[in-house]
């Protein structure tokens, strides 16, 4: 199978036009039809993807699955994965079967939410496997496009606010990635992401209208791609798209948003900044590393202040992607190794959390916390569930958030202590919102009378959650099965990034 | 030698011949009972011309009247392109005039008289050239813009455009005089020489900007561009998708023929206006469309803010930049014609509208068609994976090239500005509020056309159909 990657990317994407062009009609069989072969072809994606499991060979350091062919205008379409990426592909291959399953309740334009989300998981498989800078901005990119029409056709309220906030907010940030990358096929006279990788940027301080500009090329080139993928992740001060965003998407679309779109931001980071711009890295890394800590403390207490669930859940995210920007520019082993495990613990937990506000919202039609309350004495088997998910948020061992938190935490101990300290500050923040907001939901008496008549999970919805439930658990015990498989990559890219620093790494090793 | 000359503008003498006859015949028989059989002939006859053209051994290429006309590959991608865009405007526009009584037999028959005014323009040789093909173009374009004569604003259009095409026209004339009095000639080849035999004479930079100053206004580039809202929405819609489209291309690559023929060793001279131009549009068109209501004055701001576009690609004065120009422009064309099949389906209650709050919800009645829609206006917004992310990346890619950093920068800060009205579109048709009472109505032609234009932007993808060596042969033509 040389063209594995390619079949993967592209296999929901003409399971997609198959739709669009040979379904007709909107009757209950025709609804049925679209949701079965959105199923068929996600599932048929995800074993396929198992191959890549399979055939992976954790000890290889460079790229396997490669496929290289030329393209328009001296450009190639490469693709390729390498430890840091694999595990992704998997990731957005497991979790679009759960999220097609999970939206089987969607009524309106099934058709056209099918379709967009097949489209969706083509576009993303394609960030994590692209080898060539702009098939990787391409599929960077249009994955914008059935994003903005999830939340704008299906989602809730203020909908329309909410998807060009997003649209409009991630643009201008990839844009000036753009810019950066073209001034990079300048600079390297390629687009071929491995060997760019290879390509040294010249870091001498440049002057620029009167500005001494440490790092020179290279600071400037991080920035842009830091504006881009910053806003994707999302960081603080530029998250504020994403609670917007979140609390107005149908469900599958938070779902798909926190678990994998997020993930973008922080594998841009491991693809492009470190390796890349190794220099501006090192420059930068105290900036990031208290953008990281400001986001922790500051989005943990917001979230404590919010009376909407999803809104919660959203804050959560951006603190717990805060782990993610902090272990990845400690640029260690523990550090990168949990950032990664945190993105891929984090896909599971937080669309596991948005699948369940699903389940009440579905039933009740409100997100409001203050609406909720004893759930757990009609609802016994969700209030498992959600406690269950609720820990893996805070971070309980035994679940995968834990193996996340720690190794980040680790990670960045040892390069910058007070960051730890800030950072570990927020175990103990993400703990107060996430417990407080199940005692509101789930625990005590129940007495709002609308509440009475609330029907338990129903046999989709645990199935739903059964594969979620699943994986948290096994990555909580068994986290190497993650680490064997990043680990080499991961201390490949360690190896080069401090041969190119070699200020910094004198400074580590004291 | 009279022999070889006239072998080599044969296309256009062919449709100045077919234009008078296709004239005479109509007049003398049913008038406008002829229409529909001019239109489909002059169809045709573009396309054929189109093939000739394309597909001519090189062997054709020369220049003619001793240097006034040139035909190189340069001017061949050009004239290709104004024919299928002409050819494809007059296809989709033939049913609609029928149906609003605007089937005049004059129609094609001025198109045709404009077209070989481009056709003309693009291997103009010569600054008496240049001005015989763009008066002949722009004096049919004049007479369509106010073709629907019982109408306040259509003749309000016309009546604008042509006070407004005259006044670029005297500067135009002033510039080439200012040029020919401080160089001697009127040859771009030997302006070029004298330029070359030392510095740009300043009254010859004076001629020079204001040669661009009426290039702009055909261009509709700012601040030459106030004509361009009012005529895009007065005239009649398939005289505005004419208008977006062909002669966009045939003003644009005279503006590069200009430049690198005549003018192309005071490179730096000219391509810090070019760049200033190409800004300033490319905001104004950003952020003029956002407070836009109407579909046809929205299409206006668009193609202000895509000619910025294809400008940097001007500006950067390389053959790369030239050939991100050209590919710019076909691209454009593609869209743009695409977009106005649509825009001409829309009726209501019988009358055609354009209004872009009536689309609301048009997603649910015409799944297909709004899709269409939607990814041309993606497209237009340069979004990837469509293939007008394509033509952005590669005028941006030229000016970098060119060392032009900070107009790139500008250009995508543009394009997000922009973004925001062509998701507008999106929103109308796909969130609005339910409106009842649009529907769409068209011909199997326009449907083929709206439906292919949007293939075009997803499948082009794959390889830009071929047209990449084509652009990069006609940009070497020019560029030496």
């Amino acid at each position: 199978m040389a063209n594995l990657l390619s079949i993967v990317t592209f296999l929901p994407i003409v399971a997609a036009a198959v739709l669009a062009l040979f379904l007709r009609g909107d009757d209950a069989a025709s609804r049925n039809n679209a949701r079965w072969l959105a199923m068929i072809a996600t599932s048929a994606t995800f074993l396929i993807s198992l191959l890549l499991l399979k055939d992976f060979d954790p000890a290889n350091t460079g790229f396997q699955f490669v496929e290289d062919r030329t393209w328009i205008m001296g450009l190639k379409y490469k693709m390729g994965v390498d430890g840091i990426s694999v595990l992704f592909v998997l990731l957005t291959t497991f979790l679009m079967p759960v999220t097609i399953l999970s939206c089987w309740s969607v009524e309106t334009r099934v058709k056209e939410y099918m379709i967009a989300f097949l489209v969706l998981e083509g576009l993303m498989i394609g960030v994590f496997t692209a080898l060539d800078l702009v098939l990787f901005y391409l599929f960077f990119e249009a994955g914008l496009i059935p994003m903005f029409l999830i939340i704008g056709i299906w989602g809730g309220k203020d909908r329309i606010y909410a998807a060009f906030k997003f649209f409009l907010y991630t643009f201008l940030g990839s844009v000036l990635m753009l810019v950066a990358m073209i001034a990079m096929y300048r600079d390297a006279g390629t687009t071929d992401i491995p060997t760019l990788m290879t390509h040294s940027f010249a870091s001498d301080t440049l002057n620029l209208w009167g500005f001494h500009i440490v790092g020179g090329v290279q600071t400037l080139l991080w920035l842009a791609f830091f504006a881009s993928f910053a806003v994707k992740l999302p960081m603080w001060p530029v998250h504020t798209w994403l609670p917007d965003a979140h609390v107005q998407a149908p469900t599958g679309g938070s779902v798909i948003l926190a678990a994998i779109l997020l993930k973008m931001g922080g594998y841009g980071f491991l693809r492009f900044s470190l390796p890349m711009f190794p220099v501006a890295s090192a420059q930068l890394s105290g900036f990031v590393f208290w953008l990281s800590a400001i986001a922790i403390v500051y989005t943990s207490l917001v979230a404590l202040a919010q009376s909407d669930m999803k809104k919660l859940i959203a804050y959560s995210s951006v603190a717990h992607m805060g782990y993610v920007t902090m272990g990845i520019f400690a640029v260690n082993q523990q550090g990168i190794d949990g950032a990664i495990f945190q993105m891929l613990s984090h896909g599971f937990v937080s669309g596991a959390l948005f699948l369940c506000v699903g389940v009440i919202y579905d039933r009740m039609h409100t997100r409001e916390i203050d609406a909720y309350g004893g759930l757990v004495n009609r609802m016994p088997a969700y209030a498992l569930v959600f406690m269950f998910f609720t820990m893996a948020n805070v971070g309980l061992p035994g679940t995968s958030g834990f193996v996340g938190e720690f190794l980040s935490l680790m990670g960045i101990f040892q390069v910058n202590t007070w960051v730890a300290f800030f950072g570990t500050t927020g175990v103990i923040l993400s703990a107060g919102y996430a417990l407080w907001l199940y005692r509101r939901v789930a625990m005590g008496a129940l007495v709002k009378d609308s509440l009475k008549a609330i029907s338990d999970m129903s046999a989709r919805e645990k199935w739903v959650m059964a594969p979620l439930v699943a994986m948290t658990l096994l990555l909580g015990l068994y986290p190497s099965l993650v680490t064997d498989r990043i680990g080499p990559s991961v201390a490949h890219l360690i190896e080069t990034y401090h041969a190119a620093v070699p200020v910094k790494t004198a400074q580590a090793s004291e | 030698m009279e022999q070889v000359d006239f072998a080599i503008v044969l296309p256009e003498v062919l449709l100045a011949v077919y234009a008078m006859a296709a004239l005479m015949l109509a007049v003398y028989t049913t008038k406008d009972g002829m229409t529909r059989l001019l239109t489909w002939a002059t169809v045709g006859l573009f396309l054929a011309v189109a093939v000739w053209i394309g597909l001519c051994p090189a062997s054709r290429e020369g220049a003619a009247f001793g240097g006034a006309v040139k035909v190189d590959a340069f001017a061949r991608f050009a004239k290709v392109t104004v024919l299928v865009g002409a050819a494809a405007v007059l296809a989709m526009s033939e049913d609609w005039m029928r149906r609003q009584n605007l089937a005049r037999f004059e129609f094609p028959v001025l198109i045709t008289f404009s077209v070989i005014g481009m056709m003309v323009m693009v291997s103009a040789g010569d600054l008496m050239t240049l001005y015989l093909g763009l008066e002949l173009q722009s004096l049919s374009l004049y007479v369509i813009a106010a073709m629907r004569r019982d109408s306040g604003r259509s003749t309000e259009a016309g009546l604008k455009y042509f006070v407004l095409g005259a006044l670029a026209s005297g500067l135009l004339l002033y510039g080439a005089s200012l040029t020919y009095g401080f160089t001697g000639t009127t040859l771009f080849s030997g302006i070029i020489a004298s330029v070359q035999s030392g510095h740009v004479p300043t009254g010859a930079l004076f001629g020079l900007v204001f040669l661009i100053a009426g290039l702009a206004f055909k261009v509709s580039a700012v601040p030459f561009h106030m004509w361009t809202p009012d005529v895009y929405e007065g005239s009649p819609t398939q005289v505005t998708a004419y208008f977006a489209t062909a002669p966009k291309v045939a003003a644009m690559a005279l503006f590069a023929r200009l430049m690198f023929d005549g003018f192309g060793d005071a490179i730096p001279d000219w391509s810090q206006v070019v760049a200033l131009l190409s800004v300033l549009s490319m905001f104004l068109g950003a952020v003029g469309g956002i407070g836009q209501r109407e579909f046809k004055r929205l299409m206006a701001y668009s193609s202000i803010s895509h000619m910025g576009f294809a400008l940097v690609g001007l500006a950067a004065g390389t053959a790369v930049g030239v050939q991100a120009m050209l590919t710019y422009m076909a691209i454009y064309v593609v869209m743009n014609v695409g977009t106005f099949a649509f825009i001409l389906a829309m009726e209501k209650d019988g009358k055609h509208v354009t209004d872009l709050a009536d689309l609301n919800q048009i997603a649910r009645r015409e799944p297909g068609k709004a899709l269409a829609l939607l990814i041309l206006m993606f497209s237009l917004a340069g979004v990837p994976p469509t293939l007008g992310f394509f033509a952005k990346f590669t005028v941006l890619k030229a000016a970098v090239d060119a060392g032009m950093n900070w107009l790139a920068v500008l250009g995508v800060i543009a394009s997000v500005i922009g973004a925001f009205y062509y998701l507008r579109v999106v929103y109308y048709m796909y969130f609005g509020a339910e409106r009842e009472g649009l529907t769409l109505r068209a011909g199997a032609v326009q449907w083929a056309i709206l439906a292919g234009s949007a293939l075009v932007m997803i499948l082009g993808v794959v390889n830009l159909l071929g047209m990449e060596g084509a652009a990069a042969l006609a940009a070497e033509a020019l560029v030496r």
